[in-house]
């Protein structure tokens, strides 16, 4: 009996070995953690029960079958992060450059239906080589079932995926279709076709780092939420987001113990938006002044910086910020912030975050770059998200809320529930320029006549009072007392319920 | 006494005479530009009116403004604080014909002493130790360098209207001496509105000690002892004290009297300041007399109990010094820190904007802060950056010098880069504490500019226990999440971590201590107790470690914790032990290589660019020149090599670390 006993412990020995010492000191040496490691770090400590660990893949062509290695390049399993149970799975790059074959596809499945079952979170941490391509189309179909079971999984438990490696070819759309994407800073990349192909079909001579490199995709494509610098921050930052998320669709997001005051009050508000109209601020000051401790998880930081988006907490729970930023082309929407912010306010929504809207925006980019990129139905996006959102809608707007504009930013219309301006906000059709050359185009070239003009329509549309008479905001506050009057605004909002109609689903403009 | 009298000034000056005229029950008027409409002495005075643009030129030095500021408000006279019309001859006389009182001396001393050459032929008459100098306007190179040559190198260029560090030189060679001329007169010129300099001796090892002097329009003239304002960076001046640890009962008096017979001679009124240049052999040389408050004039109130402010206003009132020489008693010791909107660890780079953080000391035990900003503020890039002043008392240097370090700890500051980590730096430098100070102290002992302290030893074990309070706290109470699974507590709970500070790896186990909110934590097995409360998101932590009281700025900053204390900036990260072990394998990333760029070193105007592409260069050499808070800073080649793209034109105005040229 003891015996066998010790061959358990012998062959759980052997697996955690992965692809051999030899093959973890090259994983070292390039800086990476090894797929147990890496769970070590993201999991609290003892915490992980590993899945699987003695599965191998059934292949027996071009000498496979010769080359089993028991995990077969991917440790799967659950554990919890602060308490919190979550789902993983974690690609050994060891063993077989971490290639995705029928089995390990099995594997990753399978912690992702059980995810399903229990209402956890799924993360996956990617460093895999692509499909083995030994096995043909076997690995093909493995990719397919998972990604239909991130389809599925979608709105449903959040989907994390971490890229800590080559994540290439039809491997990216698993991680594409998850929640969040992140990326280790020079030691990730990800592309659908690589540079060697790149090369081939269209003469562009391009590295791995350029085409699909952290710095490619959290700045230019905007197909990651984010970069760390290693490993252990990557994972210690992961742990930190969790932190922010529910478990579920079914369930609230996480409240803790929060000692940071409801009703703080910050003067220093008072003087953020400038007297100037047309002079910038950090609207980032007011989202760390008014988060619980100043503490705000920005996602695409480098992406679409005219619109901020990002979870802090308010009285200890999470909640979803989305703010124009004044600092980037004035603020203004354009394709890519739309995007941006719609997938963040969805993401909000099918999980019951509400979403704390902060505004000044001068109206849509013009342009035909713009245009003709179709800004009509990108734009409609983030219209599209905030009107169906459900969850409790909180919008302060700062400055200005022009045009169009000014509708998208959840006002009232699209069922804000609580809808505040500061004293200095501008609620118009357009700014009092480009309004008075509209209305009074015959005084045009009569400066003195343009100017009393503008000041007219900015004495009547260029402050809060006309949309406030109208009850299209609920009341104009103070500055300094925004952390307080959002926090009430949520305790009051915490019983919400609103159904949209039945739907198989919607059809938000693609 | 006056009713009501008008404040011609901005900034924190503007505000501390606001408070003396407050407590003499005399009502105020600020005056403010465009840039200023927000300002806090606007909103602390009594009445504020508007006198124009941002630019100075066109608001606070404008003479006719402010005269007619004077005549809307009713104003009876005028404080100018100092800087700006302060020392304008000119203004007092707009005033005088306007039947305002101009709170300072009267206009021929000012005209008299405003003037360098002519105040040193003054000085000179009235028996003032003087520097051997030629006294002349000088009229080109050549014959700056023959004069040089006459005084003997190495020589002191200065802009004969000049002050505060600006249309000042140094030439130790015949070159030195023409490049000195010249940029001395050019910025003379931008700066003073006036091009003709002079030539004296400079004095190495030179200590910068000044007499402050009172008198009043009845003959009465006293001396309140001397401050000591060596510590200087570029010639302005950083960290002021008073009395000076260098000068004897006998030197002070002699001083004191030279400064008291000069102040006779021209005819003074008010507070003056007689500044003195002093050799390692307590030589003492009249370097100027400053015919109004000094910015530092807060170390000998501190230390006379006198309030300067107010026995001006007395004095221009009329009344009469009601003590006299043998009354004036030195008490304790006062020190100053001037704190600057600027970056030490990037060359001093001024830094302008908005204050989104901004939490002085509280003004108790001995320390005093003199400010003009508040949180939310604006640093303007149109005037001084000077943010504020903290001042410490206390009976004995060693003390005050205590009191000070304290205070810049807490001195919070946010938005703007600030010079507190320098000042605590300096504060805590040996040679400092040892009262060795000259003019060069700063130069000599931070030559390769600031980086903040170094730190080392039982200060690293004490702040890695400080690092792992704050993690631990964090980590418990992120404890307290919803949605766990029941029965995980005791496997989730750990007091163990490890601490990397800079290359040190620190094991840590941390417990309860014994009161409550207290911590006992084991570093490397020497037991440190870390008391004092904190919640997570506070910036500013103050307690005792080991015993030691100190008060530590934090920040999170990702993973770790950025504190700061005592001008050390140390960046700690705590781990849990299994993450910990794993730290090593981490690759260490070098920055990008920027050597090879001539990067702007602050945001301003490129006024030259004296290469072009392809020129080869020599180390040293200069390659352009920016402009920025009215000072021409030369930027040299730092090594030889030749020129590949110039990125950037002449009238560019740049950004911080912007490319202006790339070399091959």
């Amino acid at each position: 009996m003891q015996e066998i006993l010790a061959k358990l412990e012998e062959k759980r020995a052997a697996a955690k070995l992965g692809g051999g010492e030899r093959r973890i000191a090259a994983q070292h040496a390039k800086g990476k953690l090894t797929a147990r490691e890496r769970l070590d770090v993201l999991l609290d400590e003892g915490s992980f029960e590993e899945w699987d660990m003695f599965v191998e893949h059934r292949s027996a062509d071009f000498g496979m079958a010769e080359q089993k290695v028991p995990g077969d390049g991917v440790v799967t399993g659950h554990g919890t992060i602060n308490g919190r149970p979550v789902f993983v799975f974690s690609q050994d790059f060891t063993v077989f450059g971490g290639s995705l074959s029928e089995a390990h596809a099995e594997k990753i499945c399978k912690v992702m239906d059980q995810a399903m079952k229990v209402g956890a979170p799924v993360i996956g941490l990617n460093d895999s080589g692509g499909a083995r391509i030994q096995e043909g189309v076997a690995s093909l179909g493995g990719y397919a079932e998972v990604f239909q079971r991130n389809v599925m999984a979608s709105g449903v438990v959040p989907q994390i995926s971490m890229i800590m490696g080559p994540c290439a070819g039809g491997a990216v759309y698993s991680p594409a279709m998850t929640d969040f994407i992140f990326m280790v800073k020079d030691s990730s990349y990800m592309f659908v076709t690589g540079p060697d192909v790149v090369k081939t079909v269209t003469h562009e001579v391009v590295t791995a780092e350029e085409l699909g490199g952290a710095a490619t995709h959290t700045a230019r494509s905007g197909v990651a939420d984010l970069a760390f610098e290693n490993d252990l921050e990557a994972l210690l930052e992961l742990r930190r987001l969790f932190d922010f998320l529910p478990l579920s669709n079914r369930e609230k997001p996480p409240s803790r113990l929060c000692t940071d005051p409801l009703d703080r009050q910050d003067f220093s508000l008072d003087t953020l938006v400038p007297a100037n109209p047309n002079k910038p601020y950090d609207m980032k000051e007011l989202i760390l002044k008014v988060a619980d401790e100043g503490e705000f998880f920005e996602l695409q930081p480098d992406y679409a910086r005219n619109i901020i988006t990002g979870f802090g907490r308010m009285g200890g729970s999470t909640v979803g910020f989305v703010a124009n930023q004044p600092m980037v082309l004035a603020g203004c929407l354009d394709i890519q912030s739309a995007i941006k912010a719609a997938r963040f306010v969805r993401f909000c929504d099918a999980f019951n975050i509400p979403i704390v809207t902060f505004v000044d925006v001068p109206g849509f980019l013009p342009g035909t770059a713009q245009e003709f990129n179709g800004i009509i139905k990108h734009g409609a996006k983030l219209l599209f998200a905030y009107a169906e959102a459900t969850v409790p809608k909180i919008t302060v707007i700062t400055r200005k809320a022009y045009g169009g504009a000014y509708d998208v930013m959840a006002s009232k219309h699209l069922r804000g529930d609580v809808n505040y301006a500061w004293p200095t906000a501008e609620i118009a059709v357009m700014g009092p320029k480009g309004a008075v050359e509209i209305i009074f185009r015959a005084d045009m070239g009569d400066e003195a006549k343009i100017a009393a003009r503008t000041e007219e329509y900015r004495e009547k549309f260029a402050n809060p009072f006309v949309a406030a008479s109208r009850g299209y905001l609920d009341d104009v506050i103070m500055p300094h007392g925004t952390r307080r009057r959002i926090c009430r605004a949520l305790a009051m909002l915490r019983n919400k319920q609103l159904q949209n109609p039945w739907k198989k689903h919607d059809n938000i403009p693609l | 006494m006056f009713e009501k009298i008008l404040i011609a000034n901005r900034g924190e000056i503007a505000c501390r005479v606001i408070k003396t005229a407050r407590r003499m029950g005399i009502k105020t008027v600020a005056v403010y530009s465009e840039a200023d409409a927000g300002a806090l002495h606007v909103v602390m005075a009594d009445e504020a009116v508007a006198i124009g643009p941002s630019p100075s030129a066109q608001s606070y030095l404008v003479i006719d403004a402010i005269v007619e500021a004077c005549r809307r408000t009713g104003a009876q006279a005028v404080h100018p604080g100092y800087g700006f019309l302060s020392e304008k001859a000119d203004f007092c006389r707009a005033l005088e014909a306007a039947g305002i009182a101009f709170i300072g001396p009267g206009p021929d001393a000012i005209g008299a002493m405003g003037d360098k050459i002519e105040s040193k032929k003054l000085a000179h008459a009235a028996k003032v130790s003087t520097v051997p100098g030629f006294l002349g306007t000088i009229a080109d190179e050549e014959e700056a360098v023959r004069i040089a040559r006459d005084i003997g190198y190495p020589v002191m260029i200065k802009a004969s209207a000049g002050g505060g560090g600006k249309g000042m030189r140094i030439a130790r060679d015949d070159a030195e001496a023409r490049e000195g001329f010249r940029s001395a007169r050019s910025e003379a010129r931008s700066s003073f509105a006036d091009d003709r300099v002079f030539v004296e001796k400079y004095v190495t090892q030179p200590r910068h000690i000044e007499i402050q002097v009172l008198a009043d329009s009845h003959g009465n003239t006293v001396y309140l002892g001397e401050r000591e304002c060596s510590i200087q960076r570029r010639h302005q001046k950083v960290i002021e004290e008073a009395p000076s640890p260098f000068l004897d009962a006998a030197t002070r008096r002699a001083m004191g009297e030279q400064a008291v017979a000069l102040a006779k001679a021209v005819g003074y009124r008010s507070a003056g300041t007689v500044e003195f240049i002093v050799d390692a052999d307590r030589n003492f040389y009249f370097l100027e007399m400053n015919t109004r408050l000094q910015v530092e004039h807060p170390v000998t109130e501190m230390i006379t109990g006198l309030d300067l402010v107010e026995w001006m206003i007395r004095i221009a009132a009329g009344e009469r010094l009601p003590f006299s020489q043998e009354d004036v008693k030195l008490e304790g010791w006062a020190i100053e820190a001037r704190i600057y909107a600027e970056d030490p660890v990037r060359n001093f780079l001024p830094s302008t904007g908005r204050l989104t953080r901004y939490r002085p000391p509280a003004e108790a035990s001995g320390v005093r802060v003199d400010t003009g900003v508040f949180e939310g503020g604006e640093i303007s890039m149109f005037y001084d950056p000077m943010i504020a002043k903290l001042v410490a008392h206390g009976s004995s240097r060693g003390q005050a010098i205590e009191r000070m370090q304290g205070a810049l700890d807490r001195f919070v500051i946010g938005g703007v880069a600030h010079n507190i980590p320098f000042l605590a730096a300096l504060l805590g430098h040996r040679r400092f504490a040892a009262g060795e100070l000259t003019t060069n102290f700063i130069a000599e002992e931070f030559p390769q500019g600031f980086h903040g302290r170094e730190t080392g030893g039982a200060e690293n074990l004490r702040l890695a226990a400080l690092a792992v309070m704050l993690q631990h706290r964090m980590a418990e109470r992120q404890r307290t999440i919803s949605g766990q699974i029941p029965g995980q507590d005791a496997v989730r709970r750990h007091d163990r971590w490890t601490a990397l500070v800079g290359g040190e790896r620190h094991d840590c186990q941390i417990q309860p201590g014994q009161a409550g909110g207290d911590f006992l934590v084991e570093v490397d097995g020497s037991r440190l107790a870390v008391a004092g409360p904190w919640e997570p998101g506070q910036i500013l932590w103050t307690g005792a470690i080991d015993g030691e009281t100190l008060a530590v700025q934090i920040e999170r900053r990702g993973i770790g914790w950025r504190l700061t204390h005592g001008g050390a900036i140390l960046d700690v990260v705590v781990l849990a032990p299994r993450a910990a072990a794993l730290a090593g394998h981490m690759p260490v990333k070098q920055p990008p290589d920027m050597s090879k760029y001539l990067l702007s070193p602050m945001p301003g105007l490129l006024t030259r660019l004296s290469v072009e592409a392809d020129q080869e260069v020599k180390a040293g050499q200069e390659l352009a020149i920016v402009e920025a808070m009215k000072m021409e800073n030369i930027l040299r080649a730092e090594a030889d090599g030749k020129v590949a793209r110039i990125h950037a034109q002449p009238g560019a105005s740049l950004a911080v670390d912007q490319i202006i040229i790339e070399f091959a």
